[in-house]
């Protein structure tokens, strides 16, 4: 356990140096976008620098009123990584369209969602009572996208999006999170279950075979999605948040194992039963034959396109602006992190993955520091999906591994992402509050105690049984600080 | 759980690991490989604003560079852009190259080892790089007039060579582009128009998938030369030769009849020659010939004219590969494949060249566009010689063939092609496209006894009529023009 500052700082002022610093990234580079089309410091630059910086600066402002010892980077790094997006975005526009002020639209959305998500819910443990609460609605979030009527149909090959008036959205992106609350939720609760059964082979201890419930669920969620979304990058994201969340959870790595032979398992068979995972394989492995190339569904016209434009921008890239990131298919979405690589150069990219990193790496500072297990497996799960996303897709995109089409966190086009994204910032912020904030073994006040029956919601509650129920029901009481699991 | 959770850290940190590898591989170490790549459009853009070659024919430019403005030097600009842009493709900073431009991009650009010592000189003298200029085979009078021959709206493509040489004097096809639209260095513009241009009806400013290079079409009844061809070749037939001739050819164990050809007089007799057959387009004895003669031979046949082969190193321009099947077909699929439906693709380009192999005497000459290269100061760099690419059938076929096809013409069905005191060789074709519309064909050569000029016509989703009109009375205006009757 890292020792615990005697005297916890809410370090907010560090954060305001960042964020103005991280704005200046964002706007600056919003403006060297424009100075080549003559309109770099037109009303609608001064107008769109306006609206990001106000929107940071409110979320500032409620981080000081409601979580004052947040970490004090999570913040700063999130608002630079979308202000650079949105100056690749709106430089990616071409005329006519306008991509640029909707993604500008969708980030005050959701920064607001995010505000308000940490503004009304003041602490993340309240989550946990609403652990099933998370699995009906992942459940429905998965399912819309096939229900016809709402379902935007098949688009690019996936069925991912729903029809809300004339806008489309991704329900997906939201599951990620009640996937992981329903996780966090179950697995806090029954993780001694599962850890003390269980049969010993060699060093590694297998779970019982009725243990395996939540793995086997899991994966047939993952493997739905891959069947009946066609959607690969949200497969391997659902079933890597899970396999973390179980692994912190137990401990064991036997939990690793059998979740990755079924992931490779259920993706081998994949391959050879749907050709939009074979052709996935196919175009990552065969990119530069004429055949794969060319290919109008499934071919590796984009992905090549991508590799030249950042073999294009070489060390230190051809300046914002200056590249052809448009001869790339999907340059703002899916592709958005080679168009970086063509502009910024590899100096550019490695700054972006290292906003990344740190973005990661204090969502798990977050769950080594707070006290509770279910805030421990949210913050690492929501951690470890926004590294595997960023593996996932500039993975894809450099050729390390097939293309999905997964969202680049915070840069790619796409409200969906946004939201989604931002809300997971809001949970990481809240979490690293009570991280980092002076210790605080008093239980959750009455009436907001997640094991509390609700059936008695009038009657007060009884002094003398009050205590004792907390005691011995509640898993947020500090059990990791005596423990040293 | 600490453990485990600075575990997961670590994964997560390999993962990046991997990025950065995968970033830096792409960006520095394989940069130089990807940049030399033929895929590669960038590299080609680096030289945007020098002053490239023209593009010649008849003696003017319909491509050059012409002065720019102050961030870019030089400008492209077309001539009679829209007769011209399926050979000239465009040359654009955001687009990339396509057609000549791309084809013979390293001498438009001056970088072509044959300008060695230009360049050389440049360098010395302190004169602005200046590329080589391509001077076509094209007759502009001829040209001017095939494209006219396609009425605005209609989809279809003209080829117009000489067989004894193969240079090419004609190739348009509808509808057409402006290519000076998408060459403006104003980016907006540019995208603007682009995105103006895809939607015209039936249009692909790809010229290696459509018009008379590029368009993959079901070829009908001209593909019966091939079958007649196969038959004489297999010393099974010869000119005497009796073929059946029912209305109807029934397949064992299926509903399916293949129908004769309704529009001539097939109907007439149950027994036909290879004349009759011809003349009158009849299916049966063609689909007889094939099921005889077994899919290897007319699989063969098709290749000795060029399916599935390279049309050799002089054309330059990329172009799309005919195809007839090779994976087994029942009586029922290669009665309809004899008849150049169901599978069978032939561009026009193909078979305008077998119908030169034919005029020729059986020798197929490489198709060539370039009449000679010329260097800044106009001295002849390289000028192509006529060379044979390949032998179709022996001499022997290819003349009674050519009797046989001049019949059709004096006799058959394509007596709109006649020209007053020549004897003109031809062959029409109607492949059905399964919605009541056609696509409608003539191929054909004059003089018969010293071929000159051969051509090919092909109007495309047109329904009986129309197709007649404007096929076989095109080739005959076609045919005075470049005979001067």
């Amino acid at each position: 356990m890292t020792p615990i500052d005697p005297t916890p700082k809410p370090r907010r002022n560090a954060e305001l140096v960042l964020l103005v610093l991280a704005l200046a990234v964002g706007i600056g580079a919003n403006a060297l976008v424009g100075v080549d089309r003559q309109k770099a410091f037109d009303t609608d630059f001064w107008f769109q620098s306006g609206l990001l910086t106000a929107a940071a600066l409110a979320f500032h402002l409620i981080l000081r009123l409601r979580a004052k010892y947040a970490d004090p980077v999570i913040l700063p790094l999130v608002v630079g990584l979308n202000g650079l997006g949105l100056a690749m975005i709106h430089r990616l526009d071409r005329v006519g369209e306008d991509t640029g002020n909707n993604q500008l639209r969708w980030t005050l959305v959701a920064m607001a969602v995010a505000i308000a998500v940490i503004w009304f819910l003041k602490d993340h443990r309240i989550l946990r009572r609403f652990t099933y609460i998370s699995l009906a609605v992942s459940a429905v979030l998965l399912i819309l996208p096939l229900v016809p009527g709402i379902s935007a149909g098949e688009v690019l090959g996936a069925s991912v999006w729903i029809k809300l008036g004339s806008m489309t959205f991704q329900p997906g992106e939201i599951a990620k999170i009640t996937l992981a609350i329903f996780f966090a939720g179950y697995l806090s609760s029954n993780r001694d279950l599962i850890l003390l059964a269980g049969r010993k082979i060699g060093p590694v201890q297998f779970p019982r075979f009725k243990d395996m419930g939540p793995m086997i669920t899991a994966w047939l969620v993952s493997i739905g999605v891959l069947i009946f979304q066609r959607d690969l990058g949200t497969s391997i994201l659902f079933f890597g948040l899970f396999l973390v969340m179980i692994y912190v959870a137990t401990s064991r790595i036997s939990w690793v194992i059998i979740g990755v032979v079924l992931m490779v398992g259920g993706g081998f068979v994949a391959s050879k039963v749907f050709s939009h995972v074979a052709l996935r394989i196919d175009g990552w492995l065969n990119a530069f034959t004429p055949e794969v190339y060319d290919r109008e569904f499934g071919g590796s016209r984009q992905i090549v396109e991508g590799l030249f434009g950042m073999a294009n921008g070489g060390l230190v890239g051809t300046g914002l602006g200056q590249g052809r990131p448009n001869l790339v298919p999907f340059a703002n979405s899916d592709m958005i992190v080679a168009s970086f690589g063509e502009e910024l150069g590899l100096i550019g990219v490695f700054a972006i993955v290292l906003m990344y990193l740190l973005l990661f790496t204090r969502g798990f500072r977050a769950a080594l520091g707070t006290r509770d297990a279910f805030g421990k497996l949210l913050a690492t799960g929501l951690s470890f999906a926004i590294a595997l996303q960023c593996f996932v897709v500039i993975g894809g995109v450099t050729r390390l591994i097939p293309l999905t089409g997964l969202t680049t966190p915070f840069l790619a086009a796409g409200g969906s992402s946004l939201l989604a994204n931002w809300i997971i910032v809001g949970l990481l912020l809240m979490i690293s509050h009570t991280a980092r904030g002076p210790v605080d073994t008093t239980p959750l006040p009455p009436g907001q105690e997640p094991d509390l029956k609700s059936d008695t919601p009038a009657m007060p509650p009884k002094p003398a049984t009050a205590p004792a129920r907390s005691a011995r029901t509640s898993p947020d009481a500090p059990t990791e600080a005596v423990k040293h699991l | 759980m600490n453990q485990a959770i600075r575990n997961s850290w670590i994964a997560a940190i390999a993962m990046f690991a991997l990025i950065f590898g995968a970033v830096s591989y792409v960006q520095v170490v394989g940069a130089d490989e990807l940049k030399a790549n033929a895929w590669n459009k960038r590299t080609l853009l680096q030289n945007y604003c020098n002053d490239r070659g023209a593009i010649i024919v008849g003696g003017k430019p319909v491509a050059q560079s012409v002065p720019g403005s102050d961030s870019c030097q030089y400008q492209r600009s077309y001539a009679q852009p829209e007769l011209y842009a399926g050979i000239t493709g465009y040359f654009s900073k955001n687009y990339g190259l396509t057609g000549m431009e791309l084809a013979m991009n390293e001498q438009l650009a001056g970088s072509s080892d044959q300008l060695f010592l230009d360049r050389v000189g440049q360098l010395f003298l302190g004169n602005q790089p200046k590329g080589a200029s391509v001077e076509l085979t094209l007759d502009p009078k001829i040209q001017k007039l095939a494209y006219d021959l396609i009425p605005d709206g209609q989809r279809g493509s003209i080829v117009v060579s000489n067989p004894k040489t193969g240079a090419i004097l004609a190739m348009v096809s509808k509808p057409s582009y402006d290519p000076n639209l998408i060459a403006t260095q104003d980016a907006d513009a540019e995208a603007a128009n682009i995105t103006k241009l895809n939607k015209i009806p039936g249009i692909n400013l790809n010229q290696s998938v459509s018009g008379p290079t590029g368009a993959l079409l079901a070829p009908g009844s001209v593909f019966k030369i091939v079958d007649t061809a196969a038959a004489l070749n297999s010393g099974k037939y010869n000119k005497d030769s009796v073929l059946p001739n029912p209305a109807e050819m029934p397949f064992p164990g299926i509903q399916y009849k293949l129908p004769n050809y309704a529009g001539g007089n097939c109907y007439t007799r149950d027994k036909a020659s290879f004349a009759f057959a011809l003349q009158q387009s009849c299916n049966t004895p063609f689909a007889s010939i094939a099921i005889d003669l077994g899919q290897k031979a007319i699989e063969e046949q098709a290749a000795k004219f060029g399916f599935g082969e390279t049309f050799g190193d002089q054309l330059k321009l990329e172009m799309a590969k005919s195809t007839f099947p090779s994976e087994p077909l029942d009586d029922a699929g290669l009665a309809q494949s004899a008849i150049g439906q169901r599978d069978v693709r032939a561009t026009p380009l193909q078979i305008n060249m077998m119908t030169s192999a034919i005029a020729n005497g059986g020798v197929q000459m490489k198709p060539n566009l370039i009449k000679a290269l010329r260097s800044p100061d106009l001295r002849i760099l390289n000028e192509p010689k006529p060379e044979a690419l390949r032998t179709s059938t022996s001499s022997e076929i290819a003349r009674q063939i050519t009797e046989w096809m001049t019949s059709v013409v004096s006799e058959g069905i394509a007596r709109g092609a006649a020209v007053p005191n020549v004897e003109v060789a031809g062959k029409t074709g109607t492949a059905e496209l399964g919605t009541g519309l056609n696509n409608s064909w003539f191929t054909g050569f004059a003089p018969a006894n010293d071929p000159q000029v051969a051509v090919t016509i092909v109007m495309q989703g047109v329904d009986i009529t129309t197709g007649a009109n404007l096929t076989s009375p095109n080739a005959k205006k076609i045919f005075e023009a470049v005979l001067n009757k």
